[in-house]
């Protein structure tokens, strides 16, 4: 026997690095970011590693899901281009690999933040793990076009996490922080499918642009944008608002929204001859838009802790 | 009989997998000893913690019982 035949029949050996891709690290660092922001908007001050740890419980629960979430779509990320080179798809990692590993981590998550601050941080973090991962995931995705504005929501609990974390419980200020993520999320979405329809299509995911076609598509994310500027202009009349906040959010939503206006404004035609220039642009500039808010909203605590506001 | 070392050809195909999962296990342990510290040192009356190490202390008990 040699030390080729070791080998033989054996599967591609997955890498550490195939098993962070998992957890789909990239957007694990918007969920840290709107999360960090949660736990020092809040009014009751948290131990600095208590606050990391909980932050990082938060991240991991987030990747479980995202773990769980590859699982069972292993078979749709195979046909689309965007997510072929998924670990589960491209043969780095069995499918079981996957959902024992999503499942360990939540488990580990949902505890250790239990243990580290209080139940209901914990139990709204096992929550919204399930919401991804079976709601969204499992029950929505395939079977209605309204998929991204429910399962939005399992993107949105982060900042309320971060607060629950900090103050136990929730109030108007966190529940605002959700709804502006929650609201934020169809167009952003919708922006994205409308410049990369063959993948949707291909898969077989009911997503608005293949059920009700493109031009609702283009309804659709002017009249959410058009529902998310009171939410997050609202956010400035609360106690973790303030002037800074306020600015950005005008400046902010009147951009989205003339993007929103754009996007609803032109034809299947107009936006093939320039290769979706405008979707593209309100793409990048919807992440701008939640960056700027919850950036504005971290500016406004740090100014409250120097009692400069 | 010999007790050298076998290199395998595995032994390095693992090893960036097996150092990650190194880095992990020490993270969770300081993870876990750090969260320790920090929440006994919140305790505002360290006796709470005394009652438990079933070491007789005579300044937890109660002053009519000495």
């Amino acid at each position: 026997m040699t030390d080729a035949s070791l080998n033989e029949g054996l599967p591609h050996e997955a890498g550490f690095g195939d098993y962070v891709a998992l957890l789909k690290p990239r957007v694990m660092s918007l969920v840290v970011f709107t999360a960090f922001v949660g736990l020092l908007v809040a009014p009751v001050n948290v131990h600095p590693f208590i606050g990391l740890v909980a932050i990082l419980c938060i991240a991991v629960g987030a990747g479980a899901s995202g773990a769980l979430n590859m699982w069972w779509d292993a078979d749709i990320d195979a046909v689309m281009r965007r997510t072929a080179k998924r670990p589960i798809p491209a043969g780095k990692v069995q499918p079981e690999e996957a959902l024992a590993l999503g499942l360990a981590l939540s488990g580990f998550s949902v505890v250790l933040l239990w243990l580290a601050t209080n139940w209901f941080a914990a139990a709204l973090l096992a929550f919204t793990i399930f919401f991804y991962a079976v709601v969204y995931s499992m029950w929505l995705k395939r079977s209605t076009p309204q998929n991204i504005v429910i399962g939005g929501a399992a993107g949105a609990f982060p900042p309320m996490i971060g607060w629950a974390v900090a103050t136990g419980g929730v109030s108007i200020e966190s529940v605002l922080m959700f709804a502006l993520i929650f609201m934020w999320t169809p167009p952003h979405f919708w922006a994205l499918a409308l410049f990369m329809k063959s993948d949707y299509d291909d898969a077989g995911v009911p997503m608005l642009t293949v059920t009700h076609g493109r031009k609702a598509t283009r309804a659709h994310v002017l009249v959410y944008t058009a529902f998310l500027v009171p939410v997050a202009v609202g956010i400035a009349f609360t106690s973790i608002g303030g002037w800074v906040y306020g600015a950005v959010a005008v400046v902010a939503n009147l951009w989205f929204l003339r993007g929103a206006w754009q996007i609803w404004r032109r034809d299947e035609a107009v936006s093939e001859a320039d290769g979706y220039a405008v979707e593209k642009r309100v793409f990048k500039i919807s992440l701008l838009y939640l960056f700027a808010h919850f950036g504005a909203l971290l500016i406004e605590a740090v100014l409250r802790a120097g009692g400069l506001t | 009989m010999s007790f050298e070392k076998v290199e395998h050809e595995m032994h390095q195909r693992r090893a960036g997998r097996n150092f990650g999962v190194l880095g992990v296990l020490i993270g969770v342990v300081a993870i876990v000893f750090g969260l320790t510290v920090v929440k006994v040192l919140q305790l505002g009356d360290i006796t709470q913690m005394e009652r438990f190490d079933h070491v007789a202390r005579p300044q937890i008990v109660p002053e009519e019982e000495q």
